[in-house]
C-alpha cells in the first residue's frame, strides 16, 4: 500500500481528532466529542465484563444441577452482571457517547455549557468503575444489583460497601452529564432553533436528562445509608432492631425504576432519528413523540411500587401503583404508533442502523407489553421473581436499547469517525443479534410463566431444553456483538472515507465535516425549517 | 443579571425570619399536642420561602427558574406522599398494621 | 444576525467562555446550572427527611425520649447563626455586582466566621452527645439508660439518633464544602476578579450558601423541637 500517494486523499482538514495530539490532550480535553469518545471506550471495556458475566450464568444453566459453580459464586457473577451492565454500561451508554457528542451539534452549539464538569463526570465515572472492579477482584457482591436489605447490610460477607461506593461515585457522573444537558439544551440553541425544531433524539435527552437530576440523589442517599449501616453496625434497614427494609425498597426503586427510562428513553431518541431518515419522511406526530419522552419521565417517578406487589405493602398502595402503571406504557405506545405511522408510505432503505431500528420496534414493543402483564397486581404474583422477569426487562433493555445504541453508534459512526464501517458485516451482524437474542431470551418468557424462579444457580430438570435454547442463544448473541467490535476498529484505519452526510440525513450534525471541527461550525448556524424536513418524492439515496 | 436589591429589604427579611425564629422556639414550648409539628413546619416552610425569593433572587428570576424550583420540591413531595402512603393505608388492611 | 464572532469582540470580557456568545448568557447558564443542581440536593437530603419521617411516624414515643436529649438552646443558636450569614451573603452578592471591592471582602470574611461558628456550635453539641453515650455509631458511645430513657425504645432511639448524625453530619459536610467555596472566592475577591460584568461565582457560590441554610431551617424544628413540650428538660 503506498500511503505516500494516498497520504493527501485521507481527510488532513483540521478536526477534533487530529487538532492536537498526546495523552494529555485527550485526558485534559475540554472538547465535548473527545470527552465522547472517552466514555465510549469506557463503557465498551465495561459492556465486555458485563458479558463475561452473562456467559458465565448461561454456561451454569446449561444443565439442571448446580454443577459449574456453588450458591454463593452463582450469585455473586448475577450481581456483578447487574451491576456492571446497569450502573456502568447501560445508564451512560447513550447520553455520555451519543450524547455527549450530538446534542450540542444537533442544537448549533460550539460545547456544552460546562465543559470541564463534563470532563469532570467521565473521571467520576472512572473512579466509580474502578471501586466495582476492586469489588470484582476482592471477591465479589452476592446481594444482587438491587441490594436487599438485610441481607446487604447485616448477612452477607461479601463487598458490599466497596460496591455501594462504586455505584455512589457512578451516580454522580450520571447527574453532572443530566444537569450538563438541561443547561445546554435550554440555554444554548442556535438562532432559529426553537423547541418546536429541536432533534427528538435532543428531546429524549433532556427528558433524561430530568430524571437523572431528580433520581440519581436518592438511590445515592439510599445506598450511602447502606453503607453506614453496614460499617457502624446500627439498624437502619434491619427488622430485628426496629428498622424497616420496605423502607430500604421504597427508597432503592423511587431511583431504580426511572432509571430504567434513564436506559430507554435515549435509545427511543436514537430510533426517532433513524426511522425518520431510512423513510426519508419527516416524524409522524413530532409533538406527540416529544411530548410522550416528557410523560415518560415524569409518569416513570409514579410506578416503583410495582416492583414491591409481594413485599407486604399496603395493597392499596399496589392498587395505585398498578393503575399507574397501566398509564406510563401509554406514551411508549404512542411512540410506536407513531414510528411505524412515519414508515407508512416512506420510501424504507435497509442499511444496517435502519435493520437494527426495525428490530427495536418489534422487541421492544414485546418487552413492553410483557411489562404490562407483570404490572397487572393478580398475574404479578405469580410472575414475579421468576424468569419472566429476566425475559421481559431484557426485551426491552438488551432488544431495546442495546440494539437502539448499536443502531446509533452505526448511524453515527462515520460522523465520529470519518469512515464508513463495511455494510454487509453490518447487516450480517444485526441479523446474528436478532436472531440471538430472540433464542436467548423468548425461551425465558416460557421458563419462567411455567415456574423457573430467576436468581437461582440450579433448576427442575423439565426446564432443561427451555435454557440450552436460551444459552444457545447468548453464544450467537455475543457473537452478535463481537463481529462489530472487530469491524468498527477495523474502518477506523481501513474504512471508506464518509464525507460529510453519507446518509443524507436532516440535521445540524450532518452539514458538517466528518469528522467535525473542534468547534463544531465555522459559524453559528440560523436554523429556517423544521425538523426532518425531508422533500416529498426524495429519491433513495445511494448507499 | 439581576436588578440590584436594596440593603433595606435584606436586612428586613434577615429580621423578619430571625423573629421567626423566635415564635418557632416559642410555640415548641406551648403543648399544642398533634398541631405543633404543623406549625413549626409551616413557620419553616414559610421562612425557606423568604429565602429562596429574596435572597436567592427567585423573585426577580426568569419563569424558568421558578419552575425548577417548584418541580424540585413537588417531586421530594412525590416520594414522600407515595411512600407515606404505603404505611398510613396499611392499616386499613384486616392483617395490615406494621407496627 | 452578526455572526459569533463579531458580537463576540463588541462586549468580550476577558472572562467570557469561548463557548458561550456572550456574559448574559454565561451568567443565565451557570445560575440556572447552580439551581439544577440544588435540585439534585433537595432530592438527597430530602430522601433522608423521607425516611426519617417514616420512622418517626412509626415510633412516636421513642421519638419524644430521644428529644429529652437535644439541646434546642444549641439548635436555636445555630439557627440565628446561619441566618445571619445569609445575610452577609446576600450582601456579598449584591456588593460584587456593585463593584464594591471592600464591602465584597468584609461580607465574605462576615459570611465565614458565622459559617465557622456553626461548626463549632456544632463540635460542641456532638462532644456532649459524645460524653454522654448518645452517639450510636461508636460502641461505648451509646448508652440509653437513665430515668428520661425508657429501655424499651433502645433500638428505636438507636435509629433515630442515627438520623440525626446523618442529617446533622451531612449538613455540616456541606457547611465546610461551603466554607471552601467561601475561601476561593474571598481570594478571587481580592485579586479583584469581581464587578458588575463579572460577578458569576458569587452569585452562584450565594446560591448554595443559602440552599445549605435552607436545610437547616428544616433541621432545627425537626430535629429539636418537636417533642420539646412532652418532657420539658
Amino acid at each position: 500500500m503506498s500511503t505516500a500517494i494516498q497520504e493527501p486523499e485521507v481527510q488532513e482538514t483540521p478536526n477534533y481528532l487530529n487538532a492536537e495530539y498526546g495523552w494529555k490532550s485527550w485526558l485534559f480535553t475540554k472538547d465535548h466529542k473527545r470527552i465522547a469518545v472517552l466514555y465510549l471506550i469506557s463503557i465498551s471495556i465495561m459492556f465486555a465484563l458485563g458479558g463475561v458475566f452473562a456467559m458465565l450464568i448461561r454456561l451454569e444453566l446449561l444443565t439442571p444441577a448446580g454443577d459449574l459453580f456453588n450458591s454463593d459464586t452463582y450469585n455473586k457473577i448475577f450481581t456483578m452482571h447487574g451491576v456492571t451492565m446497569i450502573f456502568f454500561f447501560l445508564i451512560p451508554s447513550i447520553p455520555a457517547t451519543l450524547g455527549n457528542f450530538l446534542v450540542p451539534m444537533m442544537i448549533g452549539a460550539k460545547d456544552l455549557a460546562f465543559p470541564r464538569i463534563n470532563l469532570l463526570s467521565w473521571y467520576i465515572y472512572v473512579v466509580g468503575a474502578l471501586f466495582a472492579l476492586a469489588a470484582i477482584v476482592m471477591g465479589g457482591v452476592d446481594t444482587g444489583w438491587t441490594f436487599y436489605t438485610p441481607f446487604s447490610t447485616t448477612y452477607s460477607n461479601t463487598f458490599v460497601i466497596t460496591a455501594a461506593v462504586g455505584v455512589f461515585i457512578s451516580g454522580f457522573s450520571s447527574i453532572t452529564t443530566g444537569l450538563n444537558f438541561i443547561v445546554t439544551v435550554h440555554k444554548m440553541r442556535a438562532p432559529g432553533m426553537t423547541w418546536g425544531r429541536l432533534p427528538l433524539f435532543v428531546w429524549a435527552n433532556y427528558a433524561t436528562s430530568l430524571i437523572q437530576v431528580l433520581g440519581t440523589p436518592v438511590v445515592a442517599i439510599t445506598l450511602a445509608l447502606v453503607g453506614l449501616e453496614r460499617a457502624f453496625h446500627i439498624g437502619i434497614f434491619d427488622p430485628a432492631i426496629g428498622g424497616d427494609p420496605i423502607l430500604f425498597q421504597h427508597m432503592f426503586w423511587f431511583y431504580s425504576h426511572p432509571a430504567v427510562y434513564i436506559m430507554i428513553l435515549p435509545g427511543m431518541g436514537v430510533i426517532s432519528e433513524l426511522v425518520t431518515c431510512f423513510s426519508r419522511k419527516g416524524v409522524f406526530g413530532y409533538s406527540f413523540i416529544a411530548g410522550s419522552s416528557l410523560g415518560i419521565a415524569i409518569i416513570g417517578f409514579l410506578v416503583w411500587g410495582h416492583h414491591m406487589f409481594v413485599t407486604g405493602m399496603s395493597m392499596y398502595a399496589g392498587l395505585y401503583f398498578s393503575l399507574l402503571t397501566m398509564l406510563v406504557a401509554v406514551p411508549s405506545a404512542i411512540k410506536v404508533f407513531n414510528w411505524t405511522a412515519t414508515m407508512f408510505r416512506g420510501s424504507i432503505s435497509y442499511e444496517t442502523p435502519m435493520l437494527y431500528a426495525f428490530g427495536f420496534i418489534g422487541l421492544f414493543t414485546i418487552g413492553g407489553l410483557t411489562g404490562l402483564f407483570l404490572g397487572t397486581l393478580g398475574l404479578d404474583v405469580h410472575l414475579t421473581d421468576t424468569y419472566f422477569v429476566v425475559a421481559h426487562f431484557h426485551y426491552v433493555m438488551v432488544g431495546g436499547m442495546v440494539v437502539a445504541y448499536l443502531g446509533g453508534l452505526h448511524f453515527w459512526w462515520p460522523k465520529i469517525t470519518g469512515k464508513m464501517y463495511p455494510e454487509g458485516w453490518g447487516k450480517f451482524s444485526a441479523l446474528l443479534v436478532f436472531a440471538g437474542f430472540n433464542l436467548t431470551f423468548f425461551p425465558q418468557f416460557i421458563a419462567g410463566y411455567l415456574g423457573q424462579p430467576r436468581r437461582y444457580h440450579a433448576y427442575a430438570p423439565e426446564f432443561q431444553v427451555l435454557n440450552v435454547m436460551s444459552t444457545a442463544g447468548a453464544s450467537v448473541l455475543g457473537l452478535g456483538f463481537i463481529i462489530p467490535l472487530i469491524y468498527l476498529l477495523w474502518s477506523l484505519k481501513y474504512g471508506k472515507p464518509a464525507g460529510n452526510n453519507p446518509w443524507g440525513a436532516k440535521g445540524l450534525e450532518w452539514t458538517t465535516q466528518s469528522p467535525p471541527e473542534t468547534f463544531n461550525f465555522p459559524t453559528t448556524p440560523i436554523v429556517t425549517e423544521e425538523a426532518y424536513a425531508y422533500a416529498k418524492h426524495e429519491e433513495a439515496h445511494v448507499g | 443579571m439581576h436588578p440590584v436589591t436594596p440593603v433595606r429589604t435584606y436586612v428586613l427579611i434577615w429580621l423578619t425570619l430571625t423573629i421567626l425564629t423566635f415564635v418557632t422556639f416559642y410555640v415548641s414550648t406551648i403543648n399544642l399536642g398533634e398541631w405543633n409539628i404543623v406549625v413549626a413546619l409551616a413557620i419553616a416552610g414559610f421562612k425557606m420561602s423568604l429565602v429562596i425569593w429574596f435572597f436567592m433572587h427567585v423573585r426577580t428570576d426568569n419563569p424558568l427558574t421558578k419552575l425548577f424550583v417548584f418541580a424540585g420540591f413537588f417531586w421530594i413531595g412525590i416520594l414522600l406522599v407515595m411512600t407515606l402512603g404505603d404505611y398510613f393505608s396499611r392499616s386499613w388492611m384486616p392483617l395490615g398494621k406494621f407496627w | 444576525m452578526a455572526d459569533t464572532h463579531a458580537v463576540a469582540t463588541e462586549h468580550s470580557s476577558p472572562h467570557l467562555r469561548h463557548h458561550f456568545d456572550d456574559m448574559h448568557q454565561q451568567f443565565d447558564s451557570a445560575t440556572f446550572g447552580m439551581w439544577v443542581f440544588l435540585l439534585t440536593e433537595i432530592m438527597f437530603f430530602g430522601g433522608m427527611f423521607g425516611a426519617y419521617t417514616v420512622y418517626r411516624s412509626m415510633y412516636p414515643e421513642a421519638f419524644a425520649a430521644t428529644s429529652n436529649f437535644m439541646n434546642p438552646a444549641f439548635g436555636a443558636a445555630n439557627t440565628a447563626v446561619l441566618i445571619v450569614s445569609s445575610l452577609t451573603m446576600a450582601l456579598a452578592v449584591r456588593a460584587a455586582h456593585l463593584g464594591q471591592q471592600k464591602v465584597l471582602q468584609i461580607m465574605l470574611v462576615l459570611t465565614m466566621i458565622f459559617g465557622a461558628a456553626f461548626l463549632v456550635i456544632k463540635g460542641f453539641e456532638y462532644h456532649e452527645h459524645w460524653v454522654d453515650g448518645k452517639v450510636p455509631l461508636f460502641p461505648g458511645h451509646w448508652m440509653w439508660d437513665g430515668p428520661l430513657a425508657p429501655p424499651q425504645f433502645a433500638h428505636q432511639a438507636q435509629i433515630l439518633f442515627c438520623f440525626y448524625f446523618f442529617m446533622t453530619g451531612f449538613h455540616a459536610l456541606h457547611m465546610i464544602v461551603g466554607l471552601g467555596i467561601m475561601t476561593t472566592i474571598l481570594v478571587m475577591a481580592r485579586k479583584g476578579t469581581f464587578g458588575p460584568d463579572y460577578y458569576t461565582p458569587v452569585e452562584v457560590s450565594g446560591l448554595y450558601w443559602h440552599f445549605v441554610d435552607i436545610v437547616w431551617i428544616f433541621l432545627f424544628p425537626l430535629l429539636y423541637l418537636i417533642g420539646h413540650t412532652k418532657n420539658l428538660v
